[in-house]
């Protein structure tokens, strides 16, 4: 199995604090990871060393077969990372059919009749296809999430990256788009997940990573993690 | 009889007045740039034109349609080379910088072309004229609305119908969000500005064919763009004409009373909007 994306002794430090302390890991192809730890642990950073909003001060990056460390975000989008924020940014002021087209358009170098199709099949994988003309900006909680979601998809990710997107949404909304992202992972999209919400991400990935002080404590199978006393006590805040 | 005449005369010279502004209109819109230096690029591009004309002896049209990839040109590095460097948080550079930009500019069309007052010449046009029956308009300031308005149209069309459009709205919502998704804004900001360049240059083609203009008189002309951008509202474009209507028309009747009012009617009719709706008629942008 090929690896998608490999972290290699990634450091990265904001003044004289350390967020990344020396992360190794690698995502075969087809996997699905969850990344948990505190707050502040530098889970959101890790996502922008990869999607290239940061770079390391050291390590490398390489992203399906090629070093990608010092390569500009835009770059890596049309390459095939593809993100969801926690906070969701949509366009605002464009459709939510526009937001798709567009990032389909630009995150793949398409043309905007090219992508139309995938857009409107993304639309209603992702349940958004009675919301396609509204403006981006009047959506719900829920549909923002959702939009995200779709988003992301339609720059034609080889590597989605979903960040906290569960968060803030009611548990039958939850359920929702944990079916949604079920799909996608079953049609064989590489997923990294950022989660608080251990039910929704542990019904979806075969793998956890816990992250504390930039640093990574653990990694394996969501069971094996759970179990791992470390992980309970810096984690969970549990006295085991 | 003569107050219809006198509405109507303002509203057409509302026409240049958008045409200065539409350009600062969609800079503004797309990457929150205020460029002090607008007026004085309008003047360069009349200069632009008028070279053109003097040398080929070219009607000025077909002058303004060779000087617009020029412009456009100019628009693109100006951005690229210049403003994008100092775009961020922080509006002052970006100030600062159009300024010592629109210093530079009328004293190195000073230097160039000295401050005689010029004049593109447009031959029987610049007479030419239409009898409506109760008001007679000159075909030069017809032609000129004419003109503002496809532009206008042609720009929400672009804004709305394309994909370059939805790159533009959607680096105007949010730069850093649009790079995420393969849009380079740099580029995207580097088009707009190219694309203002291209608008300034028609503003410059009736400014020059309906008035005498010398190096100094940019400034001026930023003026009632910054005065119709903001009576429409910020972002957006059909206001912007609007705004230049208003102005045209408080500057004709002011005229009308007296001569010499002609200018400060204008400003205070700007003033009037401001009182009544300070964020302009039709208000888009959020900031």
């Amino acid at each position: 199995m090929t690896d998608v994306l490999t972290l290699s002794h990634v450091t990265k430090s904001f003044g004289a604090l350390k967020v990344t302390d020396d992360v190794s890991f690698a995502v075969a192809k087809g996997q699905a990871l969850g990344i948990i730890g505190p707050n502040g642990a530098g889970k959101s950073t890790l996502f922008n060393l990869i999607t290239g909003n940061f770079l390391p001060d050291g390590g490398t990056v390489t992203f399906l077969g090629r070093d990608v460390t010092r390569t500009p975000a835009m770059a890596r989008v049309r390459m095939g990372v593809g993100r969801s924020f926690q906070i969701p940014q949509p366009f605002e002021g464009l459709t939510v059919f526009e937001n798709l087209l567009t990032a389909g358009a630009y995150g793949r170098g398409l043309r905007e009749a090219e992508v139309e199709a995938d857009c409107i099949a993304i639309l209603r994988d992702t349940g958004l296809l009675d919301r396609a003309n509204q403006l981006a900006g009047s959506l719900s909680l829920l549909d923002r999430k959702r939009l995200e979601l779709a988003r992301a998809m339609a720059t034609g990710p080889e590597l989605l990256l979903l960040d906290e997107i569960a968060g803030g949404l009611t548990e039958g909304e939850c359920q929702v788009l944990v079916a949604t992202i079920r799909g996608l992972h079953a049609k064989g999209v590489t997923i990294i997940w950022i989660e608080h919400v251990l039910h929704a991400l542990t019904s979806v990935v075969e793998r956890l990573l816990v992250l504390d002080f930039g640093r990574v404590i653990g990694i394996g199978a969501p069971a094996e993690i759970m179990a791992s006393k470390e992980v309970r006590e810096i984690y969970l805040g549990m006295d085991v | 009889m003569i107050w219809l005449d006198t509405i109507v005369q303002g509203i057409l010279l509302g026409g240049l007045y958008a045409l200065f502004a539409a350009g600062l209109s969609l800079v503004f819109g797309i990457m929150r740039l205020v460029n002090l230096a607008h007026g004085d690029l309008i003047i360069f591009a009349a200069f632009a034109i008028l070279l053109i004309v003097g040398s080929t002896g070219l009607n000025p049209f077909l002058a303004a349609l060779l000087a617009a990839p020029v412009m456009f040109a100019v628009g693109w590095a100006l951005q690229a080379f210049v403003l994008n460097r100092v775009l961020g948080r922080d509006i002052l550079p970006p100030l600062l910088v159009t300024f010592g930009l629109s210093v530079a500019l009328q004293n190195g069309l000073l230097e160039a072309f000295s401050a005689d007052s010029q004049r593109i010449r447009a031959g029987a046009l610049e007479s030419a004229s239409i009898d409506l029956g109760p008001v007679t308009v000159g075909v030069m300031p017809l032609l000129t609305f004419a003109s503002a308005v496809g532009a206008i149209f042609l720009l929400n069309r672009l804004f709305y119908t394309t994909a370059l459009g939805r790159a533009f709205r959607a680096t105007s919502d949010d730069a850093v969000t649009a790079s995420l998704m393969g849009i380079n804004p740099r580029s995207v900001f580097a088009i707009a500005t190219g694309l203002a360049m291209v608008i300034v240059t028609l503003a410059a083609l009736y400014l020059g064919m309906r008035s005498n203009f010398d190096p100094s008189i940019g400034p001026a002309r930023l003026i009632y763009a910054f005065e119709a951008v903001i009576i429409g509202g910020l972002g957006s474009l059909w206001g912007t004409l609007l705004g230049g209507a208003i102005i045209g028309v408080a500057q004709t009747i002011g005229a009308q009373i007296n001569p010499e009012w002609q200018i400060l009617a204008g400003h205070i009719a700007f003033l009037v909007v401001l009182l009544i709706r300070p964020r302009g008629l039709f208000p888009r942008a959020v900031d």
